[in-house]
């Protein structure tokens, strides 16, 4: 039997979406794992320790590892050649609702006005859908829930020129000590620069897709990230915020050229519960899944 | 840092012993509230109408869980804290005027919690962030849900649990507040940071 290309769209969207909440990705589990084998603070190493144990627990159970399924946020990378692209924005809906019915997620889409939850992770905009469009004839679907109590601590600054790259130091260190406990750390920050205030989030928080282990190519902007890095674990904000020295797993920045007159700076964090996953629908329909392979 | 191991509904006397960093497992009665439900119950209060259920000595969490009915019971599929700062505006009246002995979240508290606890004789529990699954692990019945009106995450959820944590006393009952510690120990290393950084204030 074949099944109509939205349908397809639908089923590999709700995978990766329950794929994602359950599954924390190997990367992060190996910096967590390093992190519990480094950490000094007793009461650090018990956090992390939880962690650890709750997603193996989740794992096990096929259940999400945080009750917090976060906000669905596609990003679809489009073929030139692709067929059905319209078809797309509807097969996520029906995705989000499936899996908020079946995996289950938490409702987390609430009208701002009304004060009203919709029940079932949809309402304007949300799913938000990122679009790209690529060479070729293949449909590239990424998901990221995310997790409200980073996304609070998020932050956008328009810096001085002036003082470059050391007032971007500055300001990713006073945004995560004033982040402190609040976004589960350790957290994994996205850093840009540039563009416009909505251009360097939307830069900073596309970072955060990225696995750990991939430093930027540009081996100046790996140095600042590891500098970055080092910096956030000597403020001994520590798991959880409850001290030691874990509190950042990792440091990806971005940038685009900026305005003479601007600097814009965004710093975007992700709670220790990274939850990403990605899956290539092509022309002749097959299916590849990205970050995990996926059980039958 | 001890380990401590206590059944609902605790005492005050049993609750003083605790101090910060200590570890502790509940056993018992717990009950969910956030925003809405701390909001609603200190309205109850105020107009003189009982709470749906007496809180003395039980445990109160900030989460906002994951449930899924089978059949016609409840089951928690994910329960883990949410961060408890956005419930400093209602704790100091909630645990004075309900006498809860436990208050578990993430992210700590601040003064105003702080010195009720001192005062009324109540903890802060800091449980994972996340650790949603070893959470809902340790519930081991949904005894029933309150003011469902206000949606799933708003609910007051009432659980039966059992070992509940590791929770890190992270406030206790004498005034010392774990995250306060950690904050003027982060102010200090700021300083190293910048000078390491070539950062100039």
């Amino acid at each position: 039997m074949k099944l109509e290309k939205a349908k397809i769209v639908e089923n590999v969207a709700f995978n990766i979406i329950k794929q994602a909440v359950i599954y924390i990705p190997d990367d992060v589990k190996q910096a967590l794992k390093k992190a519990y084998a480094e950490e000094t603070s007793e009461t650090g190493k018990t956090q992390l320790n939880a962690i650890l144990n709750n997603i193996e627990l989740a794992e096990k159970h096929k259940a999400p590892v945080c009750q917090d399924t976060g906000t669905i946020i596609f990003y679809i990378k489009a073929g030139t050649q692709a067929k059905n692209l319209e078809k797309v924005e509807g097969a996520l809906i029906n995705a989000t609702r499936r899996a908020t019915k079946e995996v289950p997620l938490r409702p987390n889409a609430v009208d701002p006005f009304a004060q009203r939850n919709s029940g079932d992770n949809t309402g304007r905009f949300i799913p938000f859908v990122n679009w790209e469009i690529v060479l070729g004839d293949s449909i590239e679907l990424t998901v990221m829930t995310k997790g409200g109590g980073s996304e609070n601590v998020c932050v956008t600054g328009m810096l001085v020129p002036g003082q470059g790259i050391t007032g971007l130091k500055k300001f990713v260190v006073d945004t995560v000590i004033n982040a402190g406990a609040k976004p589960c750390p350790p957290t994994i920050i996205g850093v840009a620069i540039g563009g416009g205030a909505d251009i360097s989030m939307k830069l900073a928080k596309k970072t955060l897709l990225k696995p750990l282990n991939e430093p930027n190519p540009d081996s100046e902007i790996a140095k600042l990230e590891k500098e970055i890095l080092e910096a956030a674990n000597m403020t001994g904000i520590g798991p959880m915020g409850l001290g030691g020295k874990t509190t950042v797993l990792g440091v990806h920045v971005d940038y685009a050229f900026r305005h003479p007159a601007s600097f814009p700076a965004s710093v975007a964090f992700n709670c220790w519960a990274s939850r990403r996953a990605s899956a290539r629908i092509n022309a002749d329909e097959t299916v590849e899944y990205l970050t995990r392979k996926m059980e039958m | 840092m001890v380990v401590y191991k206590l059944q609902t509904p605790i005492s005050e006397a049993d609750i003083r012993k605790l101090k910060v960093n200590d570890m502790l497992y509940i056993t018992g009665t717990m009950v969910t509230a956030r925003d809405q439900a701390h909001q609603r119950a200190l309205e109850y209060f105020r107009q003189g109408k009982p709470l749906p259920i007496n809180l003395e000595g039980l445990a109160v969490f900030h989460c906002g869980p994951v449930m899924s009915k089978q059949g016609d019971k409840w089951v928690a599929v994910a329960a883990g804290p949410t961060t408890s700062t956005r419930m400093d505006i209602f704790e100091d009246e909630f645990v004075k005027n309900f006498k809860v002995r436990v208050v578990i979240g993430k992210g700590g508290m601040g003064k105003r919690t702080t010195d009720a606890m001192a005062k009324y004789g109540a903890v802060y529990g800091a449980f994972t962030g996340g650790a949603a699954i070893l959470a809902a692990k340790a519930i081991k019945s949904v005894l029933r849900v309150e003011w469902f009106d206000l949606g799933m995450p708003e609910a007051m959820w009432i659980f039966e649990v059992e070992e509940f944590g590791p929770l890190t006393v992270a406030i206790d009952s004498h005034e010392n507040n774990l995250f306060t510690d950690v904050a003027k120990n982060v102010e200090a290393n700021k300083q190293r940071i910048y000078q390491k950084l070539g950062i100039s204030q």
